[in-house]
Parts: structure tokens; sequence; C-alpha cells
């Protein structure tokens, strides 16, 4: 995607290698700001791998290895005077699995505002408020903020992790196969929320479908066993892909 | 051949009766000290000094012993344990040094009690020079606790879901950050079962006491932990084999008052753990 001006975050020759086996080979990629990335692909082509780079949680993986480069806002994140906490902040992620944290929905929020040092309790309130609404959620349980996470359903677990990552206004969102335990309205109300939050926040999510790939895609990355096939707008990539084996996945020849 | 419904039933009845065989002399041992102790049980037992060559009076200096004991084992081996356990379960990585370590926790276990008495005396009653006193034998105890409450706290902090450390990285947290406000926490029931299962076999143990702290008769209780004292296992054997003519309810009313202590600790353990289970969010 080398028509992505200024991008966010830029991959260059990116490799990394779990225990010595490859997870990604040589991948050279462009995230654009404000809008929906989606790094779709079959099982196992390292799209997990390639979100978690971006906020360094492959750090806590024991024996990984990475070569090459990635860079937030032409800045390396490896770079040794990147404090990685700071990083974290700024680059959010949401799992595949609703993680409530053991507490309330207030608690789960103010996790990582109170980690960063805010103490104030008006401020704090305020950017529950804003979280939980920017993550379509806020009507559903500003009454019961006190409750405890696990109370809520499934779908509303997941929003209450978006609006978690939110609360700490990060540049970029990445989000694996956040809907792939929900139902099929919990799963729209996530993706109308992507809508909304494409505006403030650039989003890179990995789809559970190539279905929900095609719904969400302001632009697409195709992941074949670690290697970037092809790239481009969303549009284009789902009606016309340039790759045979891009369309074979995409019409389902293989997957 | 055997009807295997007739099999089931005699294998079931064997199960059951050997069940039998190992709870029903357990009852009878607590049911012989209630019904022969009970009789000693009064407030004077519990309060006073012995007197007359202990042949009457109560176990007082004996009981405040044990008590202060466990207190300054608790004291001496909760944070050395607690911070060996989330040492080894969120920091240490899989090398020979850790493996030691693993090793020589499993084998402290094993060690007799007696052995942990001598090694006191070595070392803190005669080389550091603290003579017989409650900080000896509570060093000594400590030791001997260690690997239990290790054991049960590693296994509680593992027992947390790893997302919540990954959850907690992912929004800012170092991995002290997480551990302190979010693992620990969780796993705090199963590291309070541990220390009480610790501690109350430190306050059954006589051997390790023996050489290191206690006194054969000191009716007056302990001012500093310099002090000797007397204490309730050791005392539970002076009277049942040193002093002739020693009526038998004081034997047994010792023996139940440190039933008593040992079996509400463990009745505390097993009430945290049931607590634990049912409040339990994940």
């Amino acid at each position: 995607m080398s028509f992505v001006e200024e991008p966010v975050v830029r991959l260059e020759n990116l490799s990394f290698w779990y225990s010595g086996e490859p997870a990604l080979r040589d991948v050279n990629l462009e995230i654009p700001r404000h809008a929906i990335t989606v790094v779709f692909g079959p099982a196992g082509s390292g799209k997990t791998t390639l979100l978690r780079i971006i906020n360094r949680l492959t750090d806590l993986a024991p024996d990984g290895r990475i070569a090459g480069r990635a860079l937030l806002n032409g800045q390396d994140i490896h770079d040794p005077s990147v404090d990685v906490v700071d990083l974290r902040r700024r680059v959010g992620m949401v799992f595949a699995l609703p993680l409530p944290l053991p507490g309330t929905i207030r608690y789960n929020v103010t996790y990582g505002p109170k980690l960063a040092g805010v103490r104030n309790r008006a401020t704090l309130d305020e950017i529950v408020e804003r979280s939980l609404t920017q993550a379509a959620l806020w009507d559903e349980v500003k009454d019961r903020l006190d409750d405890p996470a696990t109370a809520l359903s499934g779908g509303q677990q997941q929003r209450l992790c978006i609006a978690r990552s939110l609360a700490l206004t990060p540049e970029v969102l990445l989000l694996d196969e956040p809907t792939s335990g929900l139902d099929p309205i919990s799963t729209s109300r996530v993706e109308e929320s992507l809508y909304l939050l494409r505006e403030e926040y650039s989003i890179v999510i990995v789809p559970h479908s190539v279905q929900q790939a095609s719904r969400v895609a302001d632009y697409a990355a195709f992941l074949l066993s670690g290697e970037l096939v092809e790239a481009g707008p969303g549009e284009a990539m789902f009606s016309n892909p340039q790759d045979q084996r891009t369309e074979d996945y995409i019409v389902g020849r293989f997957g | 051949m055997i009807d295997r419904h007739l099999t089931e039933r005699i294998g079931f009845a064997v199960l059951f009766l050997a069940t039998l065989l190992v709870v029903v002399p357990i009852f009878v041992v607590i049911g012989v000290v209630v019904v022969r102790g009970l009789p000693a049980i009064s407030w004077e037992f519990l309060t006073a000094p012995p007197r007359n060559g202990m042949t009457e009076g109560g176990i007082f200096p004996a009981l405040v012993g044990t008590i202060v004991l466990t207190l300054g084992t608790a004291v001496a081996s909760i944070p050395l344990a607690v911070g060996g356990a989330i040492y080894l379960a969120e920091y240490a990585t899989d090398s020979w040094l850790t493996r030691s370590i693993r090793l020589a926790i499993v084998n402290l276990a094993g060690v007799p009690s007696v052995v942990y008495g001598l090694f006191g005396l070595g070392l803190f009653v005669l080389f550091l020079q603290m003579g017989t006193s409650i900080l000896a034998g509570s060093l000594t105890l400590a030791i001997m606790t260690l690997p239990v409450i290790i054991s049960s706290a590693e296994e509680a902090l593992r027992a947390v879901p790893v997302e919540f450390r990954t959850v907690s990285a992912s929004l800012g947290g170092t991995r002290w950050q997480g551990i302190w406000r979010i693992v620990l926490p969780q796993a705090m029931p199963g590291v309070v079962t541990g220390v009480l299962l610790g501690l109350l076999r430190a306050a059954g143990e006589t051997a390790p006491i023996l050489f290191t702290v206690v006194a054969f008769f000191l009716p007056t209780l302990p001012h500093s932990p310099f002090d000797q004292t007397m204490a309730l296992p050791y005392h539970l054997y002076v009277v049942s084999t040193q002093v002739p003519g020693m009526p038998p309810e004081i034997q047994f009313g010792t023996a139940l008052v440190l039933m008593g202590l040992v079996l509400s600790m463990n009745v505390a353990a097993t009430l945290v753990r049931r607590r634990f289970r049912s409040r339990r969010q994940w």
C-alpha cells in the first residue's frame, strides 16, 4: 500500500519467529490513519503475531525473535529509548474472548487510567462515561457501573473491553477477532461502533470471517503463512483481488 | 458368570469399608480425647499457670507460648514464602538454578522435624547466639513452614488465568503492577489456606521447639523475644510422661486444647477455601 500518505503504523521487512518457527516473513505494510484496516487470512498465517508486535505484547513471549522494523508515527517501537508501557497506552488491544478483569464495570474501565496516574475522581468519571459511550455500552450500564463485570452478557463484556482500551485514548486500536464469541446482534453492534470510532482512532482488526472483513474494511491486507500477499483498498480487494491466492481464499476454495 | 451388578455392589462395599477404616479411628481418637479431657477444661485451666508440680492449675503459659510461637512463625515465614512463591510463579525462567530451587523446596518438606530442631539449635541458638529463645524457635519453625506455604502459594498464583496478566500489560501495566493489583489478590484465598495449613503444623510440632525455645516449667509469661517459654506440644509430653501421679484429666485436657487449636485453624482454612470457590470470578 504505497499510496497511503502518512501511515500511522509502518512495518518494514518485518519477520518474526517463535522458537525458530517463522510466523511472519518479510512483511511490508502501511496502516493508514483514521480508517479500519483489516488483516485477514487463514488460521496460522501470522495475523495475531502481526497485531501483537505493534503493541509489543510479543515481548512477553519467551522465545520470540524479530527482524526488521515496526514504526509508530515514524518512530521505531523497538528502539531502546521507547517506554514499552507508554507504547501500550498509545496502542490498545482487544482480544478474541471477552476478558473482563475481576471487578466492577467501573474498575475495568478505570484500570488503565489509574495505572497512568489519573487520580481525580471527576476525571475518572468523565473517562468512564466517554469510553463506554464510544463503545456503545453507556446506555446499558450507566446505572450499574458498580456491578461486577461478569454480570454482563458476552457481547456487553466485549464492548466493555473495547471501552477499557479506549479509556487511554490510544492512537491505534488493535482488535483480534473481537466478535468471534458473539452472537450476530452483538457482532453488528460492535461493527457499528467501529465505524464511529475510526474518526478518532486508527483501527486494525483481524476479522473472524471473510464476510466481516468485506463489511468493515476501508483497507485490507491478506496474510498467508506469514507472508503478505497483497494489500489495498477494501472494496477493490474483495471485488477484484489481484492475486490468485487472495481470490481463492475469499471465494472459499481453501481456508 | 458373575452378575456385573453384584460385582459393582461388592466393589462399592469394599471401598466404603476402606473409607470407614480410615475415618473411624480419627473419630475414636477425637472422641476419647474429648470425653476424657472435657472434665478438666475450665476457666482456671485455660488462664492459670500449673501448680503443685503441675498436677494442679492450668496450662496458660503453654497456651500463650504456642500462640506466640505461631505468630512469630507467621511473621518470619509469610513474607519470605509469599515472596518466593511470587518469584517462582511469575519471574523465574526455566534454568538449572530454578530447578535446583524447586528441588530444594520439595526436599525441605520431607526433612524430619527433629532435624529442623537440631539445625535450629546449631544455627540460631548457638552460632547466632540467640540462646534458647522465642526468636530461635520461631525462626526454626518458620524454615520448617516455608515449603508448605511456598507450594500452596505458587499453585494459587499459577491458577490465576494468564489472561489477566496479558490484559494488564495491554493496558499499560508493568509486570509487577499486574501481579500486585490483580494476580496476588486473586490468589489470596489459596495463599491464606496454605498459610493456615502451614501454621497449624508449626503449632503442633514438638521436636523443633525442643532444642530451641521450650522450657520445662516457666509459669511467668515471656517478656521479650529472647525469653524461653512453655509450649503446648512439649507440655503435653511433660504431663504425660515426666511427672508421676499426674491426673489423667490434665493430660487429656492439654491434648484437647492443643487439638482444638489445630482443628480450628484447619476449619478456618476450609472455610476460606469454600468461600473463595463460591465468589470466584473466573
